[in-house]
């Protein structure tokens, strides 16, 4: 028999996604479906050369094309001071270029046309005259002495080095590193990637020329934030600003940022009156918007016997022509120094410089929370090396230094408080699903018949759900979260909230939430997100954010009008409040099962025969700001045979334990996981935006740029413990991310454990089959 | 120089005047506002723009309107049928083989097409068939167990009386 909760769709609950039912018919609503009357279409002239002085630009035959409405050059915007915009890293980006083009497919001139296909025809008619410039393309080489400066518009910047930033005790890690009877050092390079949603970005700017309300239908991750900081950098009202989130077809970071297009759309509509789309293509979308990752890393452990005793990291950001971190303000590359990872760390020290390069802008974190991906590889690649150069089995070496459970909450070098967990346990459980000890057993054989098995393990700790608000802020605005439910007279239920799904499911999960705090049917609850119209005001969604903020919000507004509805049901059965008992769904008499009122019946009677003096209604909003993040968890387990002909490797097992506390909505949680499992294999295996020494772009379509297909997609084994988080109303964790942030280290520890009896300790990602080849030659494996 | 095409698309003929340059997604998206055939990257790599032409999978984002001229399109809006949800589009639903749903359009007309030409095919048939469509959200296995249910549903006998 099915329980209360099966019967409600609440948490725990694998209910089938109410969101489905519009996508499998086609009938989903994403930008570039929408259209509005008198339309105008936007298209956006991208520079070829990588660093070049702009001499002029001739826009005139492009003007003369018929069907071209305007052509908008970076001096239009400068006349109305938009040439240039602030990032979300207190830098500055240009809108359109004026001085100087300092990346290739940087953001020229723009034009607007009564079709898209007139647009692009008449972008070619836009004559652009450069001057060539040196260019350079590696941080290492942008921060030596006479290096093209990129940044020559900000007073004062004589050099490429943009900050030098600091976290954790220099003088404590130091001395642990003196007294260390071992130091292991391991560099590697974080590759640059981009996260590739398959929608690419876009908007609507709709300027009403008649009330002046500024419309923006906008492929966002974070609406409410884009709609204030929209009215700080333009002095628009804010009250005349309303950005609404369709469904997006993905975003995983590349939709946080606010992107030139929207802001050109915008001027257009609002000095043509009327609505104008920009859709980019895929080559904009790769070339010009949030990359993410491009760290040079140089790890070192500290070891006295097989304990950590210290960890020493430097990092070198190469952040492109513009510093445009997507990242609370407070820290330079995001939560990085979460590097100490799963393990009891007595000493820790972190120092990083950033860079620019003629490069694409971004430093989004891709399906990750700000960086947490590069510490976690780092580490989890470290300790590995450790073991290695200790001759320690590495899962037993990540046992020995393991923070305990009895540890938590446990305070690391950084001064991050984690929240709960159990590393042993998540560990135990992989290594028990893959069959560790026979794949040890079966790599010796494979070695002694000249195949190369390797076992790679990640045992990962994120930390998600930006706020609290004391730490947390995106240019000043505090990372809190909102949730509004108003519970109408038959019962049935809207709630809104900050934050905005793209794919991860809110419609369905939220509802969840409220079913099991209310006792509504998930199914008679309507999620709404998106309209800065019609929601209260959130950062959005990203970071694993969601369930952390907006879900803890919407768990306490049910609460809330819970208690609420318990004054109405004492009212209804004429008892007092404390003779009520709830269970899921109604209130009933102590003592008097049979006498109870449903929380329908109080629903009606909160607009119908409510007691005098209590306000009518049965609404209210949360603005959660969450006592401290969660620290999702879990240990990835990956078996790989690695071909010494070709270089090629091939995932053979895939096992995957996450903790992410408790989970809302399994199907949708597995979902999560193995979506992530995926990009971190892409990661690992292929996916890589590089540059030649002219800064062209090696990666500016999806057939150079390659991501993982269902072909070579391995299988994944999923498997989970259960630490709720102890501070979350719901006991939940954020999850969207942790396999993307987890996995790339378990793939890459797999291929050079499959290597590693011969010397080598490190290939860069992606682990290409001309890199594998290049590492078996250097150690004479290579058939 | 425009030309006079007649499409047949999920089953309803169009004739329109279209420019020889004209995209069929285009045409399918912008002049017979079917959105649901969707634009991911461009080059005939990603597979969000699939939709089958005579039955097969083509991939409409490098493929010309006029090329369709007597031809017919299926498009996502032709999988259901009198309101009844086609078993591939109830295996994504039931198998949770979406999220975004930006691939799944096109990820099923494909689907449809492996599953008239092989009613009983292997995961290796499965995801080699799928192999032209990139989905960033799923990790495929899902999209994989969603067309195998689909399978399943489409070879068992049709109930009593219909």
């Amino acid at each position: 028999m099915a329980t209360k909760l099966e019967e409600l769709g609440g948490v725990g609950v694998r209910l089938h996604r109410r969101e489905d039912d519009r996508f499998v018919r086609g009938k989903g609503q994403y930008l570039d479906d929408i259209k509005l009357p008198g339309m105008l279409h936007m298209e956006i002239l991208r520079s070829p050369y990588a660093h070049a002085r702009i001499r002029s630009v001739d826009t005139s035959r492009a003007k003369a094309l018929p069907g071209v409405v305007a052509v908008l050059t970076g001096q239009d915007l400068a006349a109305h001071n938009l040439a240039w915009m602030p990032t979300l890293s207190g830098d500055t980006q240009a809108v359109l270029a004026t001085d100087k083009v300092r990346f290739q497919g940087q953001e020229v001139a723009a034009v607007v046309a009564e079709s898209p296909y007139v647009a692009k025809d008449a972008v070619q008619l836009i004559e652009v005259d450069y001057e060539p410039l040196p260019v350079v393309v590696d941080p290492r080489k942008a921060l030596e002495p006479g290096a093209p400066l990129v940044r020559d518009d900000k007073p004062g910047q004589t050099t490429n080095h943009i900050y030098h930033w600091e976290a954790g005790d220099r003088e404590a890690t130091e001395r642990a590193f003196r007294e260390a009877d071992r130091v292991v050092t391991l560099e590697t390079h974080y590759p640059r990637c981009h996260p590739a949603p398959l929608e690419c970005c876009g908007c609507i700017a709709d300027v009403n020329p008649a009330t002046g309300k500024a419309t923006v239908y906008m492929t966002t991750q974070a609406p409410h934030a884009v709609r204030t900081v929209f009215a700080l950098v333009t002095g628009y009202p804010e009250h005349q600003i309303r950005i609404v989130s369709p469904d997006i077809g993905g975003g995983f970071g590349n939709k946080v940022p606010v992107y030139p297009g929207y802001v050109v759309a915008t001027a257009a509509s609002l000095l043509l009156g009327r609505p104008v789309k920009w859709v980019e293509d895929r080559t904009g979308n790769l070339t010009s918007t949030g990359y993410a990752r491009d760290f040079h890393m140089k790890g070192e452990l500290a070891l006295k016997g097989d304990r950590i005793v210290g960890l020493r990291v430097r990092v070198l950001g190469d952040h492109g022509a513009f510093y445009a971190d997507a990242q609370p303000t407070k820290f330079k590359i995001g939560l990085f120094h979460i590097v100490s990872g799963s393990y009891d760390i007595p000493a820790a020290f972190c120092e990083a410089d950033g860079a620019y390069t003629n490069k694409a802008p971004g430093g989004v974190a891709y399906r990750c929370s700000f960086r947490v991906t590069e510490a976690s590889f780092l580490i989890e690649r470290l300790v590995q090396t450790a073991a290695y150069e200790l001759g320690v089995d590495p899962a037993e070496f990540r046992r020995r230094n393991f923070i305990r459970r009895d540890q938590f909450p446990y305070r690391s070098a950084f001064g991050w408080v984690y929240d709960s967990g159990d590393y042993h346990r998540a560990l135990d459980l992989a290594l028990e699903k893959l069959g560790y000890a026979r794949w040890r057993r079966e790599q010796e054989e494979a070695r002694r018949q000249g195949r190369l098995l390797g076992i790679g393990i990640a045992s990962f700790t994120e930390i998600v759900g930006a706020g609290p608000s004391h730490t947390f802020d995106i240019l000043g605005l505090k990372m809190f979260d909102s949730a509004e439910l108003r519970v109408h007279p038959t019962g049935k239920a809207v709630l809104k909230l900050g934050t905005r799904t793209q794919g991860q499911g809110h419609e369905t999960t939220y509802a969840q939430i409220v079913a099991t705090e209310l006792g509504i049917p998930a199914r008679d609850v309507e999620v709404q997100e998106g309209d800065t119209d019609h929601t209260p005001y959130g950062l959005g969604t990203y970071a694993s954010r969601s369930t952390p903020t907006s879900g803890a919000a919407a768990a306490v507004v049910a609460r809330r009008l819970r208690e609420k509805a318990r004054k109405i049901a004492a009212h209804l059965l004429e008892v007092s409040e404390d003779d009520l008992e709830w269970e899921t769904g109604r209130f009933y008499v102590r003592g008097s099962p049979d006498r109870f009122k449903t929380i329908q019946d109080v629903a009606l009677a909160a607009y119908t025969n409510f007691p005098q003096g209590l306000e009518p209604g049965l609404e209210d909003v949360c603005y959660y700001d969450p006592p401290n993040l969660t620290f999702p968890f879990g240990t990835y387990a990956v078996v790989v045979e690695v071909d010494r002909g070709t270089g090629q490797w091939r995932p053979l097992q895939v096992v995957a334990v996450d903790d992410c506390g408790v989970r809302i909505n399994p199907m949708i949680v597995e979902g999560q996981i193995m979506g992530g499992l995926c990009e971190g294999y892409g990661i690992a295996a292929m996916q890589l935006i590089t540059f030649d020494e002219q800064g062209n772009c090696i990666g500016s379509n999806f057939l150079d740029y390659l991501l993982p297909t269902a072909w070579e997609t391995p299988r994944f084994e999923l498997y989970e413990t259960v630490t709720p988080s102890p501070h979350h109303p719901l006991g939940a964790k954020g999850v969207g991310e942790s396999a993307t942030v987890g996995s790339p280290a378990a793939y890459v520890n797999a291929v050079i454990d499959a290597l590693a009896h011969a010397g080598v300790r490190n290939i860069d990602m992606p682990l290409t089959p001309d890199r594998v080849r290049a590492a078996l030659e250097s150690v004479g494996l290579a058939e | 120089m425009e030309h006079r095409i007649t499409v047949t698309v999920n089953g309803v003929p169009y004739t329109a005047e279209v420019e020889p340059r004209l995209l069929l997604v285009h045409f399918l998206r912008e002049t017979l506002n079917l959105t649901g055939t969707h634009i991911g990257c461009d080059t005939t790599s990603c597979g969000a723009c699939a939709v089958l032409l005579d039955g097969l999978p083509i991939k409409s984002c490098t493929f010309l309107a006029v090329q369709a001229d007597g031809h017919s399109v299926t498009t996502v809006e032709g999988l259901a049928r009198d309101g009844h949800l086609h078993p591939i589009q109830q295996g994504f639903k039931e198998e949770h083989g979406l999220q975004c749903g930006f691939c799944t359009p096109g990820m099923m007309l494909v689907a449809k097409a492996l599953l008239e030409e092989n009613p009983d095919p292997t995961e290796e048939q499965i995801r080699w068939a799928i192999s032209g469509n990139l989905c960033r959200c799923t990790g495929y296995q899902n999209i994989v167990k969603a067309i195998q249910w689909a399978a399943r549903r489409l070879r068992e006998p049709a109930p009593a009386g219909r």
